[in-house]
C-alpha cells in the first residue's frame, strides 16, 4: 500500500524561518528520508510554494477561476495530479478542462500550486508511480 | 537546553496582528501597543514552553496584551496588583472566542491600518521605514540605527519625533472603505519597497550588513499578499522583490566589490527565489490590470530567465521601461531606459537619451556612472574621466567608489 505524508505547518511561521533554519530542517528530515531511500521505500518528495502563489478553478459548467488557495472546509483533499507546462495559462486551462468534465453541478474544486521542489529520491520511484 | 528558537519565530510572525489588533483596542496609542505587545511575549516566554504554544498565537497575545494594558492603566490609577498567570492562560474558552472574533477581515484591516499609519504622508520616507521597522518588524532601536548607520540616539530621537507626528495628526480609526483601501495599499506597497530598497542598494555604509531588511521587506510583502489575494500590483511587488533578492549572492565579490548584472555568476542566484517570483508574476498577468510593479517584475523576470548575459532580451526590456515611463515618468526611470537602448541600439542612441536628464539628475551617481560607461564604450576617455571623478564624489558606499575606480584604472590603461 502506497501513503501519503501531507505536510502541514503555520505558513506565516515557516516563512519567517532564516534559511539557515529551513536547510536545517530539511536536513533533519533527510535523516529519515534517506533510509526509506535506501530501501526502496520512498515515492517523490514535493515541496510546494506559499498559498500566495495559488489559483484555484471551481467546478462547474463554467469554471471559476479565483486566486488564493481552497478555503472550503466541508472539502477535503481527495488528491493530486502534477503536471509540467510552461505557464499558469495552460495549467489553469487544463484544470478547467477537468472542472468542466464535472458540470453536473457538483461541488470541488482544483487549486493550482507552483511546486519548489521535487525530488524523486529513489531509483524505484517510477515503478511506486505507476 | 531547550531549543526555543520556535517561541522567537511564533512571536515574530504573530507580532503584525497582534500589535496591529492592540493598537485599535488602545486607540492609536502606538506606545502603549507595543508595551502591551512586549508584556504579552513576556508572558509567552513564561508560559509557552511548559504547556506549549497556543492554538493561535496572535489570539493568545492580542488576550494577555490586551489584559496587562487594561491591568497597567488600573495600576496606575489604583494600584491594583496583575492576576496571577494562571488565570491569564488557563481559559481555552476565551482563547477560542478570541480566536473567533479575529477572522481574517478584522486582521486585515487591523494590519493596513497599521502600515497606513507607518506611511503617514507627513513622515519623510525615512521615518515611514524607521517606524514600520519597529512597530511592525519589532526591530530593535539598535538594529535600525545599524542599518541606517547613526547612533542609536539618533535613531531614538528619529522614532520618537515620527510617532509625536503621527499622535498629533489624529489619524481617524474607521475601517478604510473600498477606494480608501487600494489608496493606502498603493502607499505600502511604495514603503515596502522603499525598505526593501534601502537593503539591497545601500545609501551608505557596507552594502552586506543590509540584507535583513531585503527579507524583512519580503516577509511583510507576503503577508500583505495572504490579506489581499487578488490584488496584482502587490504580486508584482512581491514578484519584483523576490526576483531582485534572488540576486543576492552573486552582486559582491569577495572583497565585497560590486559585480554588474553582466558579470554575475547567474549559477549562484537562489532559483528557489526565482521560481516564486515569476509565479506570482505569472499570476499577476492573469488579471489583466498592469501597474508599475509588475513592469519592473517583468523587467527583473526577463534577466532572470536569461541563462547567460548574453541571452538577455533587451528590446523587450526597452519596451517595458517605455511602459514604465507612461505610468510613472521619472527620470530615474529614463536613465534605466538609456542603459537598455545601449544594449539594444547603441552608446550614440543611449547618449541622446541621457544628455537632458542631466539637470534632474546632478546629484545622482548611477547617472554619472552610466555617463562615464557610455563615453568609455564610445572611445572619449577624457569624457568619460569628468564623469567617473563626479561619480565618485557621490558614491555613497566604499563598494561604490571602488567600482568607478576600475573604470578608471581601465581608462589610464587604455589611455
Amino acid at each position: 500500500m502506497l501513503y501519503a505524508i501531507l505536510c502541514y505547518n503555520d505558513e506565516a511561521a515557516v516563512e519567517a524561518w532564516p534559511k539557515a533554519k529551513d536547510d536545517a530542517v530539511i536536513a533533519k528530515r533527510r535523516t529519515v528520508t534517506d533510509k526509506l531511500a535506501a530501501k526502496g521505500q520512498l515515492g517523490p518528495i514535493l515541496r510546494l510554494m506559499n498559498t500566495t502563489a495559488a489559483t484555484t478553478v471551481r467546478y462547474g459548467a463554467e469554471p471559476v477561476v479565483i486566486d488564493g488557495p481552497f478555503a472550503e472546509t466541508k472539502e477535503q483533499l481527495l488528491g493530486l495530479y502534477v503536471i509540467d507546462v510552461a505557464s499558469l495559462d495552460e495549467a489553469v486551462d487544463i484544470a478547467r478542462g477537468m472542472a468542466g468534465k464535472n458540470g453536473d453541478g457538483g461541488s470541488g474544486a482544483f487549486e493550482i500550486r507552483p511546486l519548489r521542489a521535487f525530488i524523486p529520491d529513489t531509483e524505484k520511484r517510477e515503478t511506486m508511480i505507476s | 537546553m531547550t531549543d526555543l528558537t520556535w517561541i522567537d519565530t511564533a512571536l515574530k510572525s504573530a507580532r503584525p496582528q497582534a500589535v496591529a489588533a492592540l493598537l485599535r483596542y488602545f486607540r492609536g496609542d502606538l506606545d502603549r501597543a507595543e508595551e502591551a505587545f512586549q508584556e504579552a511575549c513576556l508572558r509567552a516566554l513564561q508560559n509557552w514552553p511548559g504547556k506549549g504554544p497556543p492554538r493561535d498565537p496572535a489570539a493568545w497575545l492580542i488576550f494577555v496584551g490586551r489584559n496587562s494594558g487594561v491591568d497597567d492603566a488600573r495600576r496606575s490609577l489604583k494600584h491594583v496588583a496583575l492576576p496571577e498567570d494562571d488565570s491569564l492562560t488557563d481559559g481555552g474558552d476565551v482563547q477560542d472566542d478570541m480566536a473567533e472574533r479575529l477572522d481574517g477581515a478584522q486582521y486585515r484591516d487591523d494590519i493596513l491600518r497599521l502600515l497606513f499609519i507607518c506611511c503617514h504622508p507627513d513622515l519623510p520616507n525615512t521615518q515611514q521605514i524607521a517606524l514600520a521597522l519597529r512597530i511592525v518588524s519589532g526591530l530593535t532601536v539598535a538594529e535600525i540605527a545599524s542599518a541606517f548607520l547613526v547612533s542609536e540616539s539618533a535613531m531614538e530621537q528619529r522614532i520618537t519625533r515620527a510617532k509625536r507626528r503621527i499622535g498629533e495628526a489624529e489619524i481617524a480609526f474607521a475601517t478604510p472603505g473600498a477606494a480608501e483601501r487600494v489608496e493606502r495599499l498603493g502607499v505600502v506597497a511604495a514603503m515596502l519597497y522603499l525598505l526593501f530598497n534601502e537593503g539591497y542598494s545601500a545609501s551608505g555604509g557596507d552594502a552586506l550588513i543590509r540584507q535583513p531588511l531585503c527579507a524583512e521587506a519580503i516577509r511583510l510583502a507576503r503577508l500583505l499578499l495572504r490579506l489581499f489575494p487578488s490584488e496584482p500590483e502587490i504580486m508584482g511587488l512581491t514578484a519584483l522583490m523576490l526576483l531582485q533578492h534572488a540576486r543576492a549572492g552573486a552582486r559582491l565579490d569577495a572583497d565585497g566589490q560590486i559585480i554588474l548584472l553582466d558579470d554575475q555568476d547567474r549559477s549562484r542566484w537562489d532559483a528557489d527565489l526565482i521560481q516564486e517570483g515569476l509565479a506570482l508574476l505569472d499570476k499577476a498577468v492573469r488579471h489583466a490590470k498592469p501597474g508599475p510593479m509588475q513592469v519592473q517584475a517583468a523587467i527583473a523576470a526577463l534577466h532572470a530567465r536569461a541563462a547567460q548575459a548574453e541571452d538577455t532580451d533587451w528590446a523587450q526590456i526597452v519596451q517595458l521601461y517605455t511602459t514604465l515611463e507612461r505610468m510613472q515618468p521619472s527620470p530615474v526611470i529614463a536613465l534605466n531606459r538609456a542603459v537598455a537602448v545601449s544594449k539594444a541600439d547603441s552608446p550614440e542612441a543611449a547618449l541622446d537619451l541621457i544628455e537632458p536628464l542631466g539637470p534632474a539628475l546632478a546629484n545622482y551617481f548611477y547617472f554619472f556612472g552610466v555617463k562615464g560607461a557610455l563615453l568609455q564604450q564610445l572611445g572619449r576617455n577624457e569624457d568619460a574621466r569628468v564623469a567617473f571623478d563626479r561619480a565618485i564624489a557621490l558614491a555613497r558606499t566604499p563598494a561604490e567608489a571602488a567600482h568607478i575606480r576600475q573604470h578608471l584604472d581601465k581608462l589610464s590603461k587604455t589611455a
